[in-house]
């Protein structure tokens, strides 16, 4: 935990917002833009990746304006957060260069980034900072504020250009937006009525101490928050309505990147905050529920792009399956899970963007034969649809083998339905993805199939999204190790809080300790009548605890 | 009582953790109002709604924050008569956030008005797509129980559906408006 490891937490922030400014002001020079998205983006790569080694020696932690935790905003890099990090850096650099590759082929008249004027790259890394800002946050309204951020910069992505097609589906995840936030916001409120902190490590000291009832409630409020920004089924329908509409490159890294923040956002909760794991069983029915009934919706789907969003929703189970275990082998195997499905989905994404291009569609009634008249495309597409639907030896594979491991450790009736269902939705993603193979692959090439080549640009940074997708199957013991050592340190919570508040400063700094001391000396006191002394000191500790 | 002895002639600041009724009755009325319009089809109401309910959540937050007192500044109030600053910075964001987003609604609600005419969430082409299929295999069952039904698809038929209509009536609307 050296002092050069502390300077880059808050780089992944604010590197992005600053060169949005820069490229917003910049708006007549698109190839500046292009220059600066791209080199910020490697940078906050970069960044994470030197965090990624340092949070593995404990959790790094930057007091931002040197105000230290309890009083000021912290930002915590603890393993789960640097690895989420590296992960959607990684992705929001591959989709940018795929975007670029995309604007310079079409000679920026119908890219993201012509439309409708050069919005693309400071938005994007708008999203890029709230992303980053999620993840980092050690304090629950930095959180919310990181999560409208990136919600912002998401409405104006889903929406660019303000066609009907993006303007009806933009209306529903708006809508939707809107009312998680309200969700969380006030679950913000609750939580500082009933613990006076909204300090992560702090409240994770206070909130045993409060009414287990109330403390349910803040539990669940925020769970609703949380499933409506991870898809959580019954809270999911948004999802596979909003994102196809969105360019390629905008559906792949929304795919990738933002349900994550809110399963990132359950883990971090659940681990630190709520320990004691009440809900375990709701959220075991919920994930079975997630899985059954998004693999069944992608089953019926007919289009590419709505297929993959179904499955987008299907998985997010997988990986409540492995929180709601609450072990240690659960909770590794879900960051392993989330790490490895980031990748897979974005990717595919970014495949069918291509096949698009090539086929001149995503229904599968209109493509056919793309095997034969473009096989690269074809291998392209084939590696990580084969890695979602959990093929051995590739990395989806390892994540529900070690999901169904942890889960037949753990035992229990209910468990053992959701292993079986984790099978059967493995199963079902299979045939959905064989599905949508044969058709758009194998089956007889429609007639008027246009010739177009495919521009190196754009299939660069999916062939390198594919051979990271299959490095990180090769890679899965180091990473499975990295993702056992980040759960064991979300499970015991203790290095988190004390990394915080280094010394063992607890609750009662600044103000309200002073607060708190007056009330004291004065209950000490003998010459006041004590009914008088109670009911004033209950006031002033509660008023600002 | 303590502020009397440690404070020289203190307003009435209503020392104690009691929510105001009249705080608490207006979160309430907005919370409902506001989700009663966010059921709404269309835009603008929802926008509404969203602020009302926004709203209702700043004061929410100002409510946890306890009682009301004295400007939170060091050697102008006595500590323990100050108001929790905290939550109001945490308002101060939030509003400065719902106000963002309300613009970046009206502009939203604005586009639909100008391509459809009106600003209403429409339904999903994909399920109606589905509604058609289910229909067009409801005859499969013979359900004598329900003599007067009516399928799924004369239920999409009624519901107002823009995007397969999106040719040259609604072109020309746009047009119009953009030269008015």
């Amino acid at each position: 935990m050296s002092y050069g490891v502390q300077t880059l937490v808050p780089l992944p922030v604010l590197l992005p917002l600053f060169a949005a400014g820069l490229a917003l002001a910049l708006y007549r020079f698109p190839r500046a833009q292009r220059v600066i998205s791209v080199v910020t983006l490697a940078l906050v790569l970069a960044a994470s990746v030197g965090l990624l080694i340092g949070a593995d020696s404990g959790p790094v932690v930057v007091d931002v304006g040197g105000w230290a935790a309890p009083v000021g905003i912290d930002l915590v890099a603890d393993r789960l957060s640097a690895l989420m990090l590296v992960v959607s850096s990684t992705m929001l650099l591959a989709v940018l260069l795929y975007s670029l590759g995309q604007g310079i082929a079409d000679d920026a008249d119908d890219s993201v980034e012509s439309i409708p004027v050069a919005i693309y790259h400071p938005t994007y890394l708008v999203l890029a900072a709230g992303v980053s800002n999620a993840f980092l946050s050690g304090d629950l309204f930095n959180l919310y504020v990181g999560f409208e951020v990136l919600l912002a910069a998401s409405y104006v992505l889903l929406t660019l250009g303000g066609t009907g097609e993006r303007i009806r589906a933009g209306s529903i995840y708006v809508v939707v937006g809107l009312v998680s936030s309200v969700i969380f916001l006030a679950a913000i409120a609750l939580t500082y009525a009933a613990a006076g902190t909204v300090n992560l490590a702090q409240l994770s000291q206070r909130l045993p101490e409060i009414d287990p009832d109330v403390r349910l409630g803040i539990q669940l409020m925020l769970l609703l928050a949380f499933g409506i920004k991870a898809a959580i089924f019954p809270l999911s329908a948004w999802l596979p309505d909003s994102y196809p509409t969105a360019p390629a490159p905008v559906t792949a890294v929304f795919a990738g990147l933002l349900t994550k923040v809110g399963v990132y956002a359950i883990i971090r909760t659940q681990t630190l905050l709520f320990p004691d794991g009440r809900v375990d069983d709701v959220l075991m029915v919920l994930a079975l529920l997630t899985m059954v009934v998004g693999i069944l919706g992608a089953v019926a789907q007919n289009d590419i792009k709505r297929l993959l969003s179904f499955t987008l929703v299907s998985h997010i189970g997988f990986m409540l399956f492995g929180i709601s275990l609450a072990s240690e082998a659960g909770m590794s195997a879900a960051i392993f899970y989330v790490v490895h499905h980031i990748t897979v989905q974005t990717t595919l994404f970014l495949v069918v963007g291509l096949v698009e291009r090539r086929g001149g569609s995503t229904s599968l009634d209109r493509l056919g034969g793309l095997a034969k008249v473009a096989p690269g495309l074809a291998i392209l597409f084939f590696v990580p649809a084969m890695n979602l639907a959990g093929i051995p030896p590739l990395s989806g594979f390892l994540g529900k083998v070690g999901l169904l491991e942890a889960g037949v450790t753990e035992g229990g009736a209910l468990v053992w339905v959701l292993v079986v269902g984790s099978v059967l939705t493995s199963l079902l993603t299979l045939y959905a993805i064989v599905k949508a193979w044969n058709k758009a692959f194998w089956q007889a090439p429609p007639e008027d199939l246009p010739e177009v080549t495919m521009p190196a640009t754009m299939v660069g940074p999916a062939a390198g999204l594919v051979v990271f997708g299959v490095a990180l199957t090769v890679a899965a013991g180091p990473l499975y190790a990295y993702t056992d050592r980040a759960a064991s340190t979300l499970m015991d919570g203790r290095s988190y809080v004390e990394a915080v508040f280094p010394g063992g400063a607890e609750r009662g700094q600044g103000q309200s300790d002073k607060v708190g001391d007056t009330a004291k000396v004065q209950d000490d006191d003998p010459a006041p009548a004590s009914p008088t002394a109670v009911p004033s000191s209950d006031a002033t500790t509660g008023g600002t605890p | 009582m303590i502020s009397a002895e440690s404070v020289p002639n203190p307003p009435d600041l209503g020392l104690s953790m009691v929510p105001s009724l009249a705080l608490v009755l207006a979160i309430g009325v907005l919370f409902t109002t506001g989700v009663y319009l966010l059921l709404e089809r269309s835009l603008t109401r929802v926008l509404i709604g969203f602020v009302l309910v926004g709203n209702g959540a700043n004061l929410l937050l100002l409510v946890a924050g306890g009682r009301a007192g004295g400007a939170p500044i060091v050697g102008l109030t006595a500590t323990e008569r100050m108001s929790d600053p905290l939550v109001q910075a945490m308002i101060l964001t939030a509003i400065v956030i719902t106000l963002g987003i309300t613009a970046f609604v009206l502009a939203m609600a604005y586009r639909s008005w100008q391509l459809h005419g009106h600003d209403e969430v429409q339904d999903d082409l994909e399920d109606r797509r589905i509604a058609r299929i289910a229909a067009e295999n409801a005859p499969v069952y013979d359900d004598t129980d329900a003599s007067d039904a009516s399928t799924l698809d004369d239920e999409a038929s009624t519901v107002r559906d823009d995007t397969s209509e999106l040719g040259s009536g609604d072109r020309r609307r746009h047009d119009d408006g953009g030269r008015a």
